[in-house]
């Protein structure tokens, strides 16, 4: 059988489901994996993140909701993304075989469509007329602002002042598809200032407003409904490799920021014990320095933006800046799944550096004709260590998590300064 | 029986409500905080809030987070509003409140941070961002060490919230008088009086209400129109300090009359 023969119908109503039996069980104490998670909000949000987890559901046991889904997902994103083999890559690093699942080639040019898709039906059933998100990089700006032409939602996306300038282009790609973009200009005006901001939008307007968090980050249901939206990345890398090399891959890699595409990659292989699982972490200027974004790698048990995860912050629990070349990474916070991944030593959590980042993104575009998005490119940054040690016979699968177009011109000041 | 529990039995006696003020530790430096908290119990305040700057407020609006930048531009810590904490109380018997976020504390741990707010004689404590569902261990602490623990309700809480809300919570219930964050405004929260009464029948706890207060008229009709037993005032009294050119003497003169006026529309 080949990819395009792929049942994606099936394989998105496997996901959904199979997730909602293991959540059930991870979910043993409301919203927490281990001791992360939780639900740290004020008061007035905590009606609406029971109507939204009910809601939810009903949704996922619900085989309307997810045909609609699941013909969206194909029709309208895209799916299932071709699970590529990398072979100039491949020969360049002379180790194991490398395989590109690729989410870059979804519609909007990033995973963040999945889960975009997803928290749009469940708005449409809640009857909540307007969307609202944060972006770092633009890219789940963008896939909310698509979502929201597509089924008419009014729609205001909250980005960082900092992000507005260095991610441009997605800001007017917003505009065209008819939301608002505020500028956030508080506190480090990047994406951790904009969730403030949209935490503080949906506080006021909740009753007629839905907020499509982007990431397996926030209070509960948000980590784990986002993770089951997102699973279909990993559901169909999982199939594709038995179908195509009969085999499972030795490792997974996927950059983190929230952790979203990683998620998505990770958890239908979690019980595959012989997968490693690789999370790549912003790096930043180094780990040793200040400026970095690797919560996992450096930082400490905290909350933030409603959940317990690892954090960065200072010992008086002030959260600190953080740095990264992308956008998308520069956040403070992390998914609490992950920080629980860690923590059994079911993933490992490693970092790369801007440098190292940059680097890996000119020898996609060189190898393989593929422009990876800066984020994404953190994930292949970690390939030359990797591809050394699996040797020849391993398999990796590469989650290509988005598109580099949106990073044209920040790559191109970032070259011609050093 | 605490000072809070004190407090409100000898405001009911006399058919009078609570007035609140919040101050921002620190905001700009602790001297003045000092000062102002002082002036505040001297114009008459009931209780006072005392606000530890968290660098992600999330609950509050842009007044209070200038203030929390002001403060953490200018070095305050969760130590140094202890230790304010501790001087003033040397000097006034009313009680006082410190106001936050769930990080810094989860920091310190909630046993230690809540024998730290008892040595210090602080009276209970309102995180912002723990609902009770989150706060068992919290609540268990706060009993430990006598501090009570200050828990929300919103107009959207459920009667099943407001239910589980009354029963973690001790010294006063902070009633959210709006949806949204802190700020001043200027109307009478049309909200308030259904949740006050359904906050009443489930329990005879004092109940604070606040988000949005600033004028003695809106107090005034807000303690007529319902069973409420205090009025919360932060954003307005921190945008009349900011607001008052000169001296900071005079700042704190400009803030501390207004809650004088403030404090007069909480009596029959």
């Amino acid at each position: 059988m080949t990819q395009s023969t792929l049942n994606n119908a099936a394989a998105v109503n496997g996901a959904v489901t199979d997730q909602a039996v293991d959540a059930q069980m991870e979910e043993s104490a409301r919203g927490h994996f281990g001791v992360f998670g939780g639900q740290f909000v004020p008061e007035t949000l905590m009606v609406a993140l029971r109507e939204l987890e009910d809601e939810y559901e009903r949704a996922r046991h619900d085989e309307a909701f997810r045909e609609e889904l699941a013909g969206l997902l194909r029709d309208f994103a895209g799916r299932p993304t071709p699970l590529y083999f990398a072979e100039r890559l491949t020969k360049y690093f002379g180790g194991a075989r490398i395989y590109l699942k690729r989410e870059d080639l979804l519609h909007t040019g990033a995973h963040k469509i999945n889960n975009a898709l997803g928290q749009a039906l469940l708005a449409r059933r809640m009857k909540k007329p307007r969307l609202i998100a944060e972006t770092g990089a633009g890219q789940h700006g963008v896939a909310t602002a698509t979502v929201a032409a597509r089924f008419g939602f009014e729609c205001d996306v909250y980005m960082g002042e900092e992000d507005t300038r260095r991610q441009a282009l997605n800001v007017f790609r917003m505009r065209l598809l008819g939301a608002r973009v505020i500028p956030v200009s508080s506190g480090s005006k990047t994406l951790k200032d904009a969730t403030n901001e949209a935490m503080r939008d949906w506080v006021t307007n909740v009753r007629h407003t839905h907020y499509i968090i982007g990431s397996v980050v926030g209070p509960h249901p948000f980590p784990q409904m986002v993770r089951d939206f997102h699973a279909v990345t990993g559901q169909e890398a999982r199939e594709q490799s038995l179908q195509m090399l009969d085999r499972l891959p030795d490792a997974c890699v996927a950059c983190i920021g929230g952790g979203s595409n990683a998620m998505g990659i990770f958890h239908p292989f979690i019980e595959d014990k012989s997968v490693r699982l690789i999370g790549v972490e912003a790096a930043g200027d180094g780990l040793d320095t200040p400026n970095h974004a690797a919560p996992l790698s450096r930082g400490s048990k905290g909350v933030l933006h409603g959940s317990l995860s690892y954090i960065m912050q200072d010992r008086a629990g002030q959260i600190l800046p953080t740095h990264s070349i992308s956008a998308g990474l520069d956040y403070p916070g992390v998914g609490p799944e992950h920080a629980h991944l860690k923590d059994i030593g079911r993933a490992e959590y490693v970092a790369v550096t801007d440098a190292q980042a940059l680097e890996a993104l000119q020898l996609l575009c060189k190898q393989e004709g593929i422009l990876p998005a800066l984020e994404s490119s953190h994930a292949l940054a970690y390939l030359p260590q990797l591809t050394k040690e699996l040797g020849p016979s391993g398999v990796i699968v590469v989650n290509l998590s988005g598109r580099g177009d949106k990073d044209v011109n920040t790559v191109q000041s970032a070259l011609e300064s050093s | 029986m605490s000072r809070l529990s004190k407090t409100f039995e000898n405001l009911r006696a006399r058919n009078e409500r609570a007035l609140v003020p919040f101050v921002t530790c620190g905001d700009p430096d602790m001297a003045t905080t000092r000062d102002l908290l002082l002036a505040y119990a001297d114009a008459g305040a009931d209780i006072i809030e005392v606000g530890i700057p968290f660098t992600d407020p999330l609950a509050d609006g842009p007044t209070i987070q200038r203030a929390s930048e002001r403060a953490l531009d200018g070095g305050a810590t969760m130590d140094d509003a202890l230790q304010l904490i501790a001087d003033v109380r040397k000097q006034t018997d009313v009680p006082i409140v410190p106001m936050t976020y769930i990080n810094p504390v989860y920091q310190i741990g909630y046993d230690a941070f809540a024998a730290r707010c008892r040595e210090v004689g602080a009276d209970g404590v309102i995180i912002s961002d723990l609902p009770p569902e989150e706060g068992p261990e919290w609540v268990e602490a706060g009993a430990n060490h006598g501090v009570d623990t200050i828990f929300l309700l919103a107009p959207t809480s459920d009667d099943a919230r407001v239910a589980a809300v009354t029963k973690a919570a001790s010294g006063f219930i902070y009633a959210v008088a709006r949806m949204g964050v802190t700020g001043a405004r200027s109307d009478v929260p049309p909200e308030i009086a259904a949740l006050i009464a359904r906050i009443r029948s489930h329990t005879d706890t004092p109940i604070c209400a606040g988000f949005g207060f600033s004028s003695a008229n809106q107090i005034r009709s807000t303690c007529q129109s319902s069973a409420v037993d205090g009025i919360v005032v932060a954003s307005a009294l921190i945008d009349r300090f900011e607001s008052t050119k000169g001296s900071n003497a005079q700042r704190i003169e400009a803030a501390a009359s207004m809650a004088r006026e403030l404090k007069d529309a909480t009596r029959p």
